[in-house]
């Protein structure tokens, strides 16, 4: 099956505008008759019920949470990106465009990323007047910080709460539609099956959490906006409830999963401490931009940092890349820090650490200084950690965070499913084989605010005389007995082990095999692991309770089934991309100073997989990547 | 460390509930509280018991969804901490510790330690947003603020929706979530159009919803996992007052 990505013809410049100006409207009097189902409500979510409500369509928006102000992106800390050029530093639309092309190490879309880069601008303008309290100079005007992998300063933020309050702000227009009543919300509502009717997308089955009822809502369209799938390493940045379920049920029915090897794995988050941890604590990236990452120069050093003279100190970024150095992108900051560590150079009790440190930032601009910057996150690590990061250096490690992979999309955010979409972290489109900071909530409300809202018409202007979808049909019908079938073969399974026995056994699979670095064997070891932890799940999990109660034991269950499932894809999709590129890094592809070694010729293409039934291998389908107006080169920040 | 844990358990919105008490005998002093339940609940499934069901996601203090008092105090002893970042080291070997959910009058529970805070979400929709539709804003720079009322509306901003503050107070008052939320618009140009509307709405919500009245204690500034000030309530108190002198006006 060829995919097509419907990128619009003409110059890359001018084909979101030539879009916009030809793509099919609905007129309002029928868009109140379009129903549209949103699930999610973190920015992509949040942004995109809101904006569909004002539009005039009829939406139903729905969070697992209690409230849709507790998605994931609520903890997002750094920043969001715009092209604003306030700082005069000759920032521009095409500079952005150009520093995530490179920064995903050239396995996104141009046309995509450059209309990211179009409408980052609008984002910044929307939030303010919705009244998100950015970070501002003397003058008024909004301040800027620099971010990972760019030589500008285009990060717009808000102390180290960036997401929340760009969230609240999203938050905010929702809860203004739900007044208005064209958005109507279900919170502690999970999705667990899509409906699909003659091929299109027509609903969603969705799980009361409070009470077990099993509902049925049906659309003429469904958005996915659930975010990433981190979680299937168990130890992630992850909220504990981020999962897969909804994109990966939507890849059961038809949904291609576009590369879903790219993972982000963060290099200043919070180092493991014990068996019991639940999850990995991020400290935002943008401590980089005043701390400086260093372990000893020689191995087994246990000396405390603070013993440990100049001259003895290896500032491994610094001296490996010296025109970004603190500052290059994550994938290779954290792979610098697991060579570190895998070099017996690592500090702290365990040894899979390494320094970020802040005495020179404090010496030079003052503590009042880096504590107005850095504050919360000082705090947080000094609450986790119980040391205090004004007078002895952090202790970081790479962890899971962010996930490019996700669900197959063409240009108009739809997925290759008809009336089925996927917006922000839940898709694959934009961020390549690696995501730059400050990115990734600027991509959610791209999608939500500024792109969805335009292409979708593309689509339901073809279903204004179809009327309302009815949900007592065949495909509902089925939908809901597979749900019901799934759950009741969960609850009787009745045997020994807990789910997150299962989850955690999986994430060792995954971080040890399919984590920062990977290689044919592991790969092919890792897929037959995951082979046996799904046999054994399905023959000894153990959930307590009933399925017609709140209850957090079967809520896990049906996640970690699917991630499972996900797992095996992963490695799959990891052990057939024979190069090094971004966050996936096969050991077997390195240039001789040890960076990833790209291969263009067979492998510049979207790796989009097709499900093909129970214990069945997925099947490939390719979407070559055409770059017109980048020059394809090896990526160096050095 | 030991602990001995008296949990409230309660099997859903209309079952009356109680104490019941457990021993945890390898608590890790570097966990955090919440991964002490989760260890608390794998050992209940071991011993085929139903486990405690708690509300959290983010685990880092942000989310808001955590909500359990903690001998007696919502999100436990330590200031401006939430339960998911409050860690062991704290407590003492030994040490008997009470865990009940939120309680309040709006805020009834649903198991154990759940409760349902949508009331929340219904002063919210009253009117907690600046109607300002996508692709209507102007340019970003053209409204600049002073960074003090900047800073200012941060502070308020901050707040996570937890619902501590009501937990904290002994009548069972919202006025520091409103207050922050109506300081945040107060405080900057763009929410002035409609701040009385927004005030008189949210107040108007959050009696409906049973909340109780400010005796002004100073609970919920003392027990806020943000650290909202009580001066919000004082800025509340203003709005709703000029508010109301505006409407009589016209």
């Amino acid at each position: 099956m060829a995919l097509d990505s419907k990128i619009p013809s003409g110059p890359l410049g001018e084909k979101w505008s030539q879009y916009k100006s030809s793509v099919k409207l609905v007129n309002p009097a029928n868009k109140k008759k379009i129903d549209i189902i949103v699930i999610g409500t973190g920015l992509a979510g949040a942004s995109t019920a809101a904006s569909l409500g004002e539009l005039g369509y009829k939406v139903k928006a729905f969070c697992f949470q209690d409230s849709a102000r507790r998605a994931h992106s609520i903890a997002a800390q750094g920043g969001i990106n715009a092209a604003k050029n306030y700082r005069n530093d000759g920032d521009s639309v095409y500079r952005l465009f150009y520093d995530t092309i490179k920064g995903g190490d050239y396995r996104s879309r141009e046309g995509n990323v450059h209309r990211l880069a179009e409408v980052s601008v609008n984002i910044i303008d929307q939030c303010v007047a919705q009244g998100v309290p950015f970070a501002r100079e003397y003058s008024g005007l909004l301040d800027n910080r620099s971010f990972g992998g760019v030589q500008v300063s285009r990060t717009f933020y808000a102390r180290g709460q960036t997401g929340q309050q760009l969230l609240l702000g999203a938050y905010s227009a929702l809860n203004r539609q739900v007044k208005e009543k064209s958005v109507e919300l279900f919170t502690r509502h999970e999705m667990v099956e899509v409906v699909i009717e003659n091929g299109k997308a027509r609903g969603v089955i969705v799980r009361d959490l409070v009470t077990g009822e099993i509902q049925r809502h049906a659309a003429h369209a469904v958005v996915l906006a659930t975010g990433g799938y981190g979680n299937v390493f168990f130890l992630s940045t992850n909220a504990m409830g981020c999962n897969t379920t909804a994109i990966w049920k939507a890849h059961k029915k038809g949904a291609f999963f576009g590369n879903p090897c790219f993972t982000q794995i963060h290099p200043t988050c919070i180092p493991v401490h014990g068996e019991y941890q639940s999850k990995l604590t991020l400290m935002s990236e943008s401590l980089r931009n005043d701390g400086r990452v260093w372990v000893s120069k020689s191995k087994g050093d246990k000396r405390k940092p603070q013993d440990i003279p100049e001259e003895e100190r290896d500032y491994y970024l610094e001296r490996k890349y010296p025109s970004f150095g603190n500052l290059v992108p994550r994938d290779i900051a954290s792979r610098a820090a697991k060579e570190a560590c895998d070099d017996g150079r690592g500090v702290g009790e365990t040894g899979m650490a390494v320094y970020l440190d802040f005495a020179d930032a404090i010496k030079k601009y003052g503590q009042h200084v880096i504590s107005e910057r850095y504050g919360n996150l000082f705090e947080m690590y000094d609450k986790i950690t119980g040391e205090d990061p004004y007078k002895t250096p952090m202790m970081i490690y790479p962890a899971v965070h962010y996930t490019m992979g996700g669900l197959w999309v063409d240009y108009n955010l739809m997925t290759n499913v008809p009336g089925m979409y996927a917006t922000g972290e839940c898709n694959f489109s934009d961020h390549g084989a690696n995501r730059l900071g400050a990115s990734a909530l600027m991509q959610g409300l791209a999608d939500g605010y500024f792109v969805l809202p335009y292409t979708i018409g593309d689509y339901l202007s073809g279903e204004i005389l179809t009327g309302k979808i009815k949900t007592d049909s065949a495909a509902f019908n089925e939908a809901e007995k597979n749900v019901r079938a799934q759950i009741d073969k969960l609850m009787n399974v009745k045997g020994t082990k807990s789910v997150d026995y299962y989850h955690r056994k999986l994430g060792k699979v995954m971080w040890d095999k399919c984590g920062m670095a990977r290689n044919a064997n592991g790969l092919t070891e890792a897929i037959e692991e995951i082979k046996k932890i799904k046999s054994e799940f399905w023959c000894d999990v153990k959930i307590p309770g009933t399925a017609n109660e709140l209850n957090p034991e079967l809520e896990k269950a049906i996640r970690v089934a699917d991630f499972i499932e996900l797992g095996e894809l992963m490695c799959r999709d990891a052990l057939h991309r024979e190069e090094s590129c971004g966050g996936h890094f096969r050991s077997e592809f390195q240039t001789p100073d040890g960076e990833a070694l790209r291969n263009d010729d067979k492998f510049a293409y979207v790796g989009a997989w097709e499900y093909k039934g129970e214990n069945q291998p997925q099947e490939l389908h390719k979407e070559e990547l055409v770059f017109e107006s980048v020059h394809l080169t090896q990526r160096s920040y050095k | 460390m030991r602990l001995t844990l008296k949990v409230w358990r309660q099997k859903n919105k209309s079952d009356k509930g109680g104490f019941e008490t457990y021993q945890l005998n390898n608590v890790d002093t570097h966990a955090s509280f919440l991964e002490m339940m989760d260890v608390l609940n794998e050992q209940l499934i071991e011993e085929n018991k139903i486990p405690v069901a708690f509300d959290h996601d983010c685990r880092e203090g942000i989310c808001g969804a955590c909500s359990m008092v903690i001998n007696g105090r919502p999100h436990g002893p330590l200031k401006g901490t939430t339960t998911c970042q409050l860690h062991m080291r704290h407590f003492n070997d030994g040490e008997t510790v009470t865990i009940e959910p939120f309680r309040a009058n709006a805020f009834p529970v649903l198991k154990d330690l759940v409760v349902d805070r949508t009331s929340f979400e219904r002063i919210q929709q009253a009117g907690g947003y600046v109607s300002i539709g996508t692709g209507s804003a102007p340019e970003a720079n053209n409204i600049p603020i002073n960074k003090n009322d900047s800073d200012k509306a941060f502070d308020a901003a901050a707040c996570i929706g937890c619902g501590a503050c009501v937990a904290a107070c002994k009548n069972g008052s919202a006025m520091l979530f409103v207050g922050a939320k109506v300081s945040q618009y107060a405080l900057l140009p763009q929410g002035h159009p409609e701040r009385n509307e927004r005030v008189l709405n949210m107040v108007a919500v959050m009696d409906e919803e049973g909340f109780g009245g400010c005796t002004n204690t100073g609970a919920c500034e003392a027990e806020c996992p943000k650290e909202i000030s009580v001066a919000n309530i004082m800025r509340l108190n203003r709005e709703y007052i000029s508010a109301k002198l505006s409407v009589e006006k016209e």
